[in-house]
């Protein structure tokens, strides 16, 4: 993590999986950035964190839990009419190329 | 309109003195008069607001109590889910959408009497340090309408700058009240996190986000925050228990109270000589307000930032997965689902956001997770040690809001670093879920405000309110000049 | 050198909560589409998830009852990839820190290692239109998203099994556990319980793992031994000719009997798991664990000992009423409201007409009709001669179709058994006076003339009492009045 460059390769990679559809400038314009941006944010690097756990949050909370009581549900109405495209009480989305998760 | 504060105002509606209907069309004037300049507005919200006075007026009538905010005009940063009312975060991807319910901070400013007037401009999902990056256009600062107001709440917070309401609520992410606030020369509050309800705030960088008021006065900031505070289950992060009380307490003064100049802090890069002198005459004057300053040192906080932008944009990455095109808002056709969604998503998002999508999807990417987010993390629990080790024997902090008083329009967009930077003093407390808040103190020789940022350990609001209010008695007396 | 299949189990079972994972809609099978959504298990922009703490619960019996350890902490992580039935676009599940680690389950004698369980959510269900409803050929895809957010507790088993039946005795086993302890209807027709089976061969006496195969689309325990089966034989033919295993996802395909591998993606999965920030973890603390164990239901292993030792069954009746939890339930209920007869008798009829008609209608015993201490009522029926076995399945049949009450039907239906010996031997008089050449025949007859011919009054008296005469005492009475004239 020596702030090395981001290539183009490593930004369409990326876009892949952010679902990015770039165009050609902005590849190029991104791997620039990113590698100034990135070389930046390695100065993490620098501070003595070996041995220090993680945070991933600011609270020391535990066990936040709601009873399994059933509460009100939205209109179904109101939820397709807010989709692109609804068919037969469903949201339709075009085919879906690729495998089931 | 607030030249008594919002608690004045209140109470003039509470006792029929005024009715909330004129509190609100003043408002609406004033907006109309002033926003086509401003764009501090992405949508005004005259009916709503005309039919919602009405009912305050109609509780007072029945003599029934509309709430300590009875009648009291509040403008809200689009990226509060109002139920019906189209939220857009600034962007192009949430077209059309109207949110099917609303926020829990929403409901509580609605409880206590509030009239909701509209919702302001912002940076793109609150990403950005001057309101340039929303799809709808730049706000203007009322200061001085070729420059930037801050942001990401910049709409928010030039609402409450140029009158147009007295009360404006945003969210600070990495400085996204303070900074705008500083910026427009009005109070700006980021509260510890966990006090303020996210539900139906649309989510940026989840561990970072908190929702905080704008006000003109210390206390009317108080006001606003002490509505919106307290548990709510909605939240897992939501702190339980009362949230403590700032109002009774804010006028005791700072007598004995020890307050820390943070080194890091007031000697950043590129720090403005006016900026830094009018946090050492902030200081000098709680000194002789009888506070007790030093100078300290929170060694991780010049780091804090690098943290930030790994693990905000981290977060923002998986956040803003959800604006795919299948359920609400934009959608680009494509042949299958996949470029469906990568065409929407490459049309509906402006530059920063994809940018910071980049960043956040590299950081957390297989080979890297452990070098950046990893890090990143680590560095945030030194962040936290660094400001426990202070507070151990300080009350407060004291540090700039912003390394510089408003940039002109235009002049970082083209530099990412550069806009980032303009965080380095707000990011910590974000890291740290410690609550801050930017105070106006005197202006530059452009006659641009200057703020100062107070920041105190978690749950310290009373405090920090109490030295904020200290700092603009002093402003007020002229010893910020 | 022969091959040994080496096989582990990833099962997701779906948890019956009253409501979804971190919301309040209801988790339920069978609504109506796009009805049990919110904002939050919608996905909407703002909402937040709070974890429903049943689901807690249930997760500490299922570690309970497969002797799992809970860490002090468990903590949930966001999966991330683009899916469009999964609503943020990332899947809350626990990865590095999940509820339940290292537990087993004794099948049939071997142990099998559990790895660990964690909780996550379930995705909505799409429906592929056009194609034949493939998801290759469909034209589009329509979106139900009532199941996202429905809680899943996913189970995975290390590579400790060695053969399909194994692998099916193993999930069998699960889901007898899960049911007893009330956590899952764990029914595979209807998705509730899903498996995915990790397939790879090795050199028998090898320690080392081959490459594996990840086979899914599996929708009953038939067809997870069929496509186990399948691919080990596919895999030990490839070791044979000496072809490299590629590691893939494989599709089971009941029609042809045969996995077949997916397309594979350009990319590989990059999921970027990180520790969600809008849930905070879970410490099952000493009173959590404690509850837990107390409201602890009785396992199948400990039911099964019970039922043998104390009601004198057949490890094989034990066998089918553990497999049954409402069934075995049912049972107790009526031995307990037993008036005359045995349990035996109970789980007799149980465990035949009883649970031959829940197969049949596909019910459930707690749902049927007939009270369980109505079948007590129709093995005391039998027990003091009220009814003969033949006319208590007619009985049961109608009791069991219309809840109607033994007694009842046999009121109505005039059925009771004729024990009145004045009615019987008015019956026996009457034929014999009636028939003066077969009572000669059968008096001078040899055995098999007599045989014959005491068939023919039988006959003849049941037929004249309805088949309501009581065997027993006809046969008496006849040998009676038959052999009384021969001497007189
Ligand atoms: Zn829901």
């Amino acid at each position: 993590m020596t702030g090395e460059r981001i290539t183009r390769d490593d930004v369409e990679h990326v876009a892949r999986l952010a679902r990015l559809a770039l165009t050609d400038d902005e590849v190029a314009l991104f791997s620039e950035q990113l590698s100034v941006i990135l070389e930046h944010a390695a100065r993490v690097s620098a501070l003595p964190t070996e041995g220090v756990p993680p945070s991933t949050h600011p609270l020391p909370l535990r066990n936040v839990l709601r009873p399994d009581q059933v509460g009100p549900t939205l209109d179904r109405g109101e939820v397709l009419a807010q989709a692109p495209e609804a068919e037969d009480d469903r949201i339709r989305v075009p085919r879906i190329f690729g495998e089931e998760q | 309109m607030s030249a008594g504060g919002v608690e004045a105002l209140a109470s003039e509606v509470r006792s029929g003195a005024r009715s909330g209907r004129e509190v609100v069309e003043e408002s609406l004037g004033a907006i109309e008069d002033r926003n086509p300049d401003l764009a501090a507005f992405l949508r005004v919200m005259a009916d709503e607001a005309r039919a919602a006075a009405d009912r305050v007026d109609a509780m007072v009538r029945a003599g029934d109590d509309p709430g300590p905010l009875a009648g009291v005009p509040v403008a809200l940063k689009d990226n509060f889910c109002t139920r019906g009312v189209p939220t857009t975060c600034g962007s192009k991807i949430l077209d059309g959408w109207r949110p099917p319910y609303s926020a829990t901070v929403v409901r509580r400013l609605v409880d206590a009497g509030a009239v909701i007037v509209g919702k302001t401009n912002l940076d793109e999902f609150a990403m950005g340090s001057s309101t340039e990056n929303s799809a709808f256009g730049a706000t203007h600062n009322p200061h001085d309408p070729a420059r930037v107001p801050g942001g990401s709440s910049g709409g928010s917070a030039a609402a409450v700058g140029a009158d147009l309401v007295p009360l404006s609520f945003g969210s600070d992410t990495g400085g996204s009240i303070r900074q705008p606030a500083s910026f427009c020369g009005v109070v700006g509050v980021k509260p510890t996190y966990g006090l303020v309800s996210r539900y139906g705030l649309v989510a940026f960088a989840s561990s970072l986000d908190q929702i905080g008021p704008f006000g003109r006065s210390v206390r009317d900031a108080a006001v606003g925050l002490e509505v919106v505070a307290g548990h709510d289950p909605a939240d897992s992060t939501s702190i339980h228990g009362d949230a403590p009380a700032v109002t009774p307490r804010l006028d005791e003064g700072v007598e004995g109270l020890r307050v820390g100049l943070v080194r890091e802090l007031t000697g950043v890069d590129g720090l403005q000589p006016e900026v830094a002198q009018a946090t050492s005459s902030a200081a000098t004057a709680l000194e002789a307000a009888g506070a007790i300053v030093d100078e300290v040192s929170v060694p991780s906080a010049a780091e804090a930032l690098s943290a930030y932008y790994l693990l905000a944009p981290a977060e923002a990455s998986s956040n803003l997965a959800r604006f795919d095109g299948v359920r609400y808002g934009l959608r680009v056709d494509g042949d299958d689902v996949e470029s469906m969604m990568a065409a929407t998503r490459a049309a509906g998002f402006g530059a920063e956001v994809k940018r910071r999508i980049m960043l956040g999807t590299y950081a957390l990417s297989a080979g890297y997770y452990d070098a950046y987010y990893g890090t990143a993390q680590r560095v945030r629990t030194l962040v936290i040690r660094d400001f426990d080790d202070v507070y151990r024997d300080h009350d407060v902090l004291l540090s700039p809001t912003s390394p510089t008083t408003a940039f002109a329009l235009g002049e970082r967009v083209d530099d990412p670093l550069a806009m980032y930077l303009s965080d380095v003093c707000t990011v910590p407390s974000n890291l740290s879920g410690h609550p801050a808040m930017n105070v106006p103190f005197g202006t530059d020789a452009a006659g641009l405000p200057i703020g100062v940022q107070v920041l105190a350990p978690a749950l310290g609001e009373p405090v920090m309110f109490r030295v904020a209010r200290a700092i603009e008695l002093a402003a007020l007396e002229g010893v910020s000049s | 050198m022969s091959v040994e299949p080496v096989i582990g189990l990833e099962v997701h079972a779906e948890l019956a909560t009253a409501t979804k994972l971190f919301c309040g809609c209801p988790n339920e099978f069978g609504a109506e589409a796009n009805t049990n959504v919110c904002p939050v298990c919608l996905g909407l922009p703002g909402s937040l998830p709070v974890l429903n703490e049943k689901v807690v619960e249930y997760a500490l019996r299922v570690g309970e009852a497969m002797h799992f350890t809970v860490p002090e902490e468990s903590i949930f992580a966001r999966k991330n990839y683009f899916y469009p039935d999964m609503p943020k676009d990332f899947q809350i599940s626990q990865y590095e820190d999940p509820i339940c680690v290292d537990g087993y389950l004794d099948v049939d004698g071997a142990r099998i290692g559990v790895e660990r369980a964690h909780i996550e959510e379930d995705t909505g269900k799409t429906t592929h239109v056009g194609g034949g409803g493939r998801i290759h050929d469909a034209r589009h895809s329509l979106i139900d998203y009532n199941r996202a957010g429905v809680p899943l507790l996913e189970i995975v088993s290390r590579p400790d099994i060695r053969s399909a039946e194994q692998a099916r005795g193993y999930a069998e086993q699960l889901r007898a556990v899960l049911t007893a302890i009330g956590v899952s209807d764990v029914k595979m027709e209807e998705g509730s319980m899903r498996i995915d089976a990790n397939v790879s061969v090795r050199p028998e006496g090898s320690s080392e793992l081959g490459t594996k195969v990840e086979v899914k689309n599996m929708n009953s325990l038939r067809s997870l031994t069929r496509a186990i089966d399948f691919e080990i034989q596919r895999q030990s033919d490839a070791w044979e000719r000496g072809e490299r295993i590629v590691q893939e996802t494989r599709h089971w395909d009941e029609d042809d009997g045969r996995t077949h591998g997916m397309r594979s993606k350009e990319e590989a999965f990059d999921y970027r798991y990180f520790p969600e920030p809008d849930l905070v973890p879970v410490s099952p603390d000493a009173g959590m664990r404690d509850a837990v164990r107390e409201a602890m239901p009785e396992l199948p292993a400990a039911r099964h000992r019970r039922l043998v030792e104390d009601w004198g069954i057949t490890d094989h009746d034990a066998q089918v009423l553990v497999g049954n939890p409402a069934l075995a339930d049912y049972a107790e209920r009526a031995v307990a409201a037993l008036e005359g007869g045995s349990a035996r008798d109970v789980v007799n009829w149980s465990t035949g007409d009883v649970l031959a008609h829940l197969n049949e209608t596909g019910l459930s015993a707690e749902v049927l009709p007939l009270a369980p201490d109505g079948l007590a009522e129709l093995v005391g029926l039998v027990a003091d001669g009220t009814l003969s076995r033949n006319l208590a399945q007619d009985v049961l049949a109608e009791a069991l179709t219309d809840g109607k009450r033994p007694e009842r039907i046999v009121a109505d239906r005039s059925l009771a058994q004729v024990s009145d010996e004045g009615e019987l031997v008015t019956v026996l008089d009457a034929l014999i006076t009636e028939n003066p050449d077969e009572v000669s025949r059968y008096r001078e007859g040899d055995d098999k003339t007599r045989k014959k011919l005491r068939g023919f009054f039988m006959g003849q008296a049941m037929k004249a009492t309805k088949g309501q005469g009581n065997p027993q005492l006809l046969n008496r009475l006849l040998d009676e009045r038959l052999e009384a004239r021969g001497e007189g």
